[in-house]
């Protein structure tokens, strides 16, 4: 496959088919554990594995799947993976592993990951479906993470609170304290926030593509 | 000769959007005037500031829309927006948690759904719920009424409250003044049969609650003046103090529930006046069929007192109202008046 459709396979899943902020797809895990950086990186790498390998195997096996029954297929692999990510951080981050909970479990029903298998890994090369699933992935950690970053700083006045609990011990000291005497804004780290922050971050994307596209036309239109 | 195609209603009111909110505006007085004499200056203080955020939030909101801005602020509905979230906040409320409610109210409530009359949910009840739920402790500082406890000190000057709100060069002055409020106590003391708490505890007033007693009359006798000026109808008011007074009825008088309040203190104590008259009257966020805002006014009476009873939060007229605002278009669907000489709705589906 040629560098041109990688680096449109990145452009895709990184911004121009973000499967968050495009999409819109899997808001739930989104909404729920993106009340601190810790839980969405956390989140999101896993999220990332699990699409990166259930990529790679499908696209391995696509020759053996029976389009019929294909869909049933997916899940197995996709739930398959999933366990291997909740055992190892049930044995390497077990706190972060009590915090996030169900949703760990829960990646198995992300959109994001059955998308790709039907959309891209079921139709592409091994390393196509693997570069797709790891730029997805990271697509969906980096607005995870943005999400996560707005509401803790908004929440509590801080970021990168508890890093040690996915990260080593010392980035315990990377709490960065921005405001003093913070009075705390509960309202962004409950659920209203995560909705009001992630309908900005969507007309934000919005508002940045439009702005693109108006000085392309512009450009072209000065070429002619 | 051309005949020009008007629809009905062919009479026109001299009323428009400006004036009625002017009348609105002028209702409001005689709840400010009690909550001011009960509770100090801090009330007057929040509204001018609420007031004065409503307007620079609407001007910019206007800006960044491109509408025009001299146009939509002689609408003084963001000027109602702010007295209305003053008049509903703890009269020693710190600047920024009025700033950050009408920024929330203007901003994202109002001008997020396209401003005037596009907004589906009250703004100043989102710019109440949202502070609520993110400075508990801040909204539920009510300073005590005046005169209620013995050896208190009398309740701060002017210049005093001003201090305390916006604690420029000093420190806030103190916080000893405040206390829990009727509703609270209820809250606290589930446990407690009525006669151990009226009576003994200070906060509870002739039939209310202490002072809010007076407001509460105060937002009824403007209320009562908007209604003879036929600024809203009868029927959402009239359903929700209905819906209040029959629940508590049947639960307190009927049931003998001790601890739950008589009715006279459901209609006296919290925000019950202000929300009957001034909230849950908005005519942009409310059902607006005749029917349809009698079942709007009976849900929220009904949803305040089940959430005062057994909820988790002392009063709910915000929460009663902003859960209604999301089923008033609903209430609208199914409650079409007919047009003359047209069966029912459901009728004429039937036959078909």
């Amino acid at each position: 496959m040629a560098t041109d459709s990688y680096r449109d396979l990145a452009a895709n899943g990184l911004w121009n088919n973000n499967p968050v902020l495009v999409q819109g797809l899997g808001l739930c895990p989104l909404l729920a554990v993106t009340g601190s950086v810790v839980n969405a990186l956390g989140l999101g790498l896993a999220t990332t594995a699990v699409l990166t390998g259930s990529n790679i195997a499908i696209s391995l096996a696509r020759q053996q799947i029976p389009d019929a029954i294909r869909l049933p297929i997916f899940v197995i692999i996709i739930a398959s993976f999933t366990s291997c990510i909740e055992l190892l951080m049930n044995a390497y981050t077990f706190e972060l592993y009590e915090i996030l909970g169900l949703f760990i479990p829960l990646i198995v029903t992300n959109c994001v990951i059955l998308g790709r298998a039907d959309v891209c890994a079921s139709r592409v090369r091994v390393f196509a479906a693997a570069f797709d699933g790891l730029m997805m992935g990271l697509g969906f950690t980096l607005v995870l993470v943005l999400l996560g970053s707005i509401r803790e700083l908004l929440g509590t006045g801080a970021l990168f609170n508890n890093m040690q609990l996915l990260l080593w011990p010392e980035t315990a000291n990377w709490t960065l304290r921005l405001v003093e005497n913070y009075n705390g804004f509960l309202f962004a780290i409950l659920p209203p926030g995560a909705f009001l922050v992630t309908g900005l971050l969507i007309a934000g994307k919005n508002l940045v593509t439009r702005y693109h596209e108006k000085r392309s036309v512009i450009r072209t239109e000065s070429f002619e | 000769m051309t005949l020009i195609n008007i629809s009905s209603p062919h009479v026109a009111s001299d009323g428009d959007a400006g004036s009625m909110m002017r009348l609105v505006l002028l209702a409001t007085l005689p709840g400010l005037l009690m909550l001011t004499y009960w509770f100090g200056w801090g009330s007057l203080i929040n509204i001018i500031w609420a007031v004065l955020l409503a307007l620079v939030f609407e001007t910019l909101s206007l800006l960044l829309r491109g509408r025009p801005v001299g146009f939509y602020l002689k609408d003084y509905s963001a000027v109602l927006t702010g007295v209305l979230l003053g008049l509903a906040l703890p009269p020693l409320a710190p600047w920024w948690v009025t700033l950050v409610g009408v920024g929330f109210a203007i901003i994202i409530a109002k001008h997020f759904f396209g401003g005037l009359g596009h907004n589906p949910f009250n703004p100043a009840m989102v710019g109440y719920v949202v502070l609520l739920i993110s400075f508990p402790v801040e909204m539920t500082s009510w300073v005590a009424p005046r005169d209620l406890v013995d050896g208190q000190p009398a309740l701060l000057s002017f210049s005093e409250s001003f201090f305390q709100i916006f604690p420029v060069l000093t420190q806030p002055l103190v916080d000893g003044y405040t206390m829990a409020t009727a509703l609270d106590l209820f809250k606290q003391h589930q446990g407690d049969l009525i006669h151990q708490s009226v009576g003994v505890r200070a906060a509870f007033g002739y039939f209310g609650a202490a002072g809010w007693e007076w407001v509460n009359l105060g937002y009824l006798v403007g209320g009562l003046f908007l209604l003879y000026r036929r600024v809203f109808t009868w029927h959402a008011p009239l359903g929700m103090l209905g819906a209040l007074l029959l629940l508590s009825l049947i639960f307190h008088g009927l049931l003998n529930i001790d601890s739950i309040g008589s009715p006279l203190f459901h209609w006296f104590s919290g925000a019950t006046m202000l929300g009957a008259f001034f909230i849950i009257t908005d005519p942009v966020t409310s059902a607006t069929s005749l029917k349809g805002r009698l079942l709007y006014g009976i849900a929220i009476g009904s949803l305040i007192f089940v959430i005062r009873s057994w909820g988790n939060y002392p009063d709910a007229v915000a929460f009663s109202v902003l859960l209604m605002n999301f089923a008033a278009p609903f209430l609208d669907y199914y409650t079409q008046p007919r047009s003359f000489g047209q069966a029912a709705i459901y009728a004429r589906k039937e036959k078909d």
